[in-house]
């Protein structure tokens, strides 16, 4: 047998990465192509959840279970009940969306992909050495979003408030103009 | 070398998870038991004897009906989605057993964010329920789907507002470490942990009641509601379909009820300091898990309104007190 053990080991782990692309990239397609709203949103969790996996290849767990707590626990959810609301027994979309539409958009995205490619093959990417101790990501994110990038946080913080001050408006506003 | 580790690492997590499969489907069967026979004993009747002595074969019974009954898939639905939703019911449920520590040996991986994975895994169940109502195409199960949703968002934020106060105090997010933090006697406890918040029962008591909402307990069973929705989500899964939901509602309890535990009740540590061990914490889980059908059988299901007015109006503020007052504690005295 060829495949000795150590060959196997680095199979597997790469066979875990390829299965999160193609879970990332199959959910993406599936969250653009479908015509069922709710399988769009299914294809958008795949996707999330790919990425989530990508993010653990990167070595930083935290991020990744923030992004199934956040991106599929709350977001896709979120876009699930305003779909609910609207429109519970849902129609199929339908297929056509006019030519120039649909060749605009496959030219648009065309450009996209070969200009990111055409970066990312450009970049240098520096090989920094991975840290002997793996860094407890939790404190160290914490202490980076409070000391370094302390500003954004906050105007974050604003724009969020900013976002849920808006949503009451609105939502007080639509009450008051019921009969 | 690592290859044998990395292969017995392997073998280990899948029986481990094999095991935590089968161990859902045990509470499934027997906290089932347990609904029926805790409250026959309030209402002074006897509850299921017949199969089996005091009914104990009554679950092996109701296993095999569900087993051998056809699953029937209706016109119009989403099958796709239909035949999904169980299955991403029950997988998160499991995966957040396969982090939860049950005591210092017992535990699949102690991972360093070990509550944030239970958290996050546990946010995806509601998705499963949502489709599977959602892809049903039965209005009532439309209803509880959307039900679901609200519940669940509703309630999903003082539970983590809650846990992030807990955090701050204990410093990690790793379950092995907040346990041996309250080793010893039981006024270490999280719950007694009067210098960190003096809110600190308060907000075990929060915890337990968004536990109670996002595990869809009554009183907060909004989206199966039999008296209003025949069986809400589930109301066109026959079979094992349905039995997979089932199996998923008693994990979310044991989830949530561990959890607790771990969080607030130190675990696998005795109350007086002796014999810690896997047989305290099964313990202290059973209790929790009674005092949940307890609630059940003592109130009456809310009304919809009242159960998102309960979660804004007073769960939020809550726990957003407990949380300020966390954080002036250890700003004065940390």
């Amino acid at each position: 047998m060829s495949l000795t053990p150590v060959v196997m080991h680095s199979y597997l782990e790469a066979a875990v990465f390829v299965s999160f692309v193609v879970a990332t990239l199959l959910g993406a397609i599936f969250a653009v192509a479908s015509r069922r709203l709710v399988r769009c949103v299914c294809g958008l969790a795949l996707s999330f959840m790919g990425l989530s996996g990508l993010y653990y290849y990167l070595q930083s767990p935290f991020l990744a279970l923030m992004q199934i707590l956040i991106y599929v626990g709350a977001i896709c959810i979120t876009i699930m009940f305003a779909m609910m609301l609207t429109d519970p027994q849902d129609q199929r979309l339908p297929r056509g969306r006019g030519m120039v539409l649909e060749a605009a958009c496959l030219l648009v995205a065309g450009l996209m992909a070969v200009g990111l490619i055409v970066l990312i093959c450009r970049a240098g990417w520096p090989v920094t050495s991975a840290p002997a101790t793996p860094v407890d990501t939790f404190k160290e994110l914490g202490r980076a979003l409070l000391y370094r990038y302390g500003f954004a946080f906050e105007v974050m913080s604003v724009v969020l408030l900013l976002a849920s001050l808006g949503a009451l408006v609105v939502a007080r506003g639509g009450r008051r103009a019921k009969p | 070398m690592i290859p044998q580790e990395i292969i017995w690492e392997v073998v280990r997590l899948t029986l481990y998870v094999v095991g935590l499969i089968a161990f859902a489907a045990f509470n499934a069967a027997y906290l089932s038991l347990a609904e029926r026979k805790v409250p026959a004993l309030f209402q002074l009747r006897y509850g299921p004897k017949e199969v089996g002595p005091y009914g104990l074969l009554q679950p092996v019974a109701d296993g095999l009906k569900l087993m051998s009954k056809q699953l029937l898939v209706q016109d119009g639905t989403d099958v796709f989605l239909f035949k999904l939703a169980p299955v991403m019911v029950i997988v998160p449920a499991v995966m957040c057993l396969a982090v939860i520590p049950f005591s210092e040996t017992v535990s699949a991986r102690n991972i360093s964010l070990g509550l944030l994975a239970v958290f996050s895994f546990s946010s995806v169940h509601v998705l499963g329920t949502m489709l599977g109502g959602w892809a049903s195409y039965n209005k009532y199960a439309s209803i509880a789907a959307a039900r679901v949703v609200a519940q669940n968002i509703a309630y999903e934020i003082p539970l983590l507002l809650v846990v992030v106060a807990l955090v701050m105090a204990t410093h990690t997010c790793n379950l092995h470490e907040i346990v041996d933090q309250q080793a010893g006697a039981f006024w270490h406890w999280n719950v007694f942990r009067f210098q960190v918040s003096p809110l600190m029962p308060v907000s075990f008591l929060l915890f337990f009641i968004c536990m109670l909402a996002e595990a869809n307990r009554a009183p907060f069973d909004m989206y199966e509601a039999e008296s209003e929705l025949v069986a809400g989500a589930f109301t066109e899964y026959s079979g094992m379909g349905f039995g997979l939901f089932f199996i998923a509602e008693y994990a979310n309890i044991v989830v949530g009820c561990s959890m607790a535990t771990v969080l607030f009740l130190g675990g696998w540590h005795c109350p007086f300091g002796l014999l810690p061990g896997l047989h305290w914490f099964l313990i202290k889980l059973y209790v929790l898990c009674f005092c949940v059908i307890w609630v059940r059988w003592s109130f009456p299901r809310t009304q919809f309104y009242t159960l998102l007015n309960l979660s804004w109006k007073l769960l939020i503020p809550l726990a957003f007190i407990n949380l300020v007052l966390t954080a002036v504690m250890l700003k004065i005295f940390g």
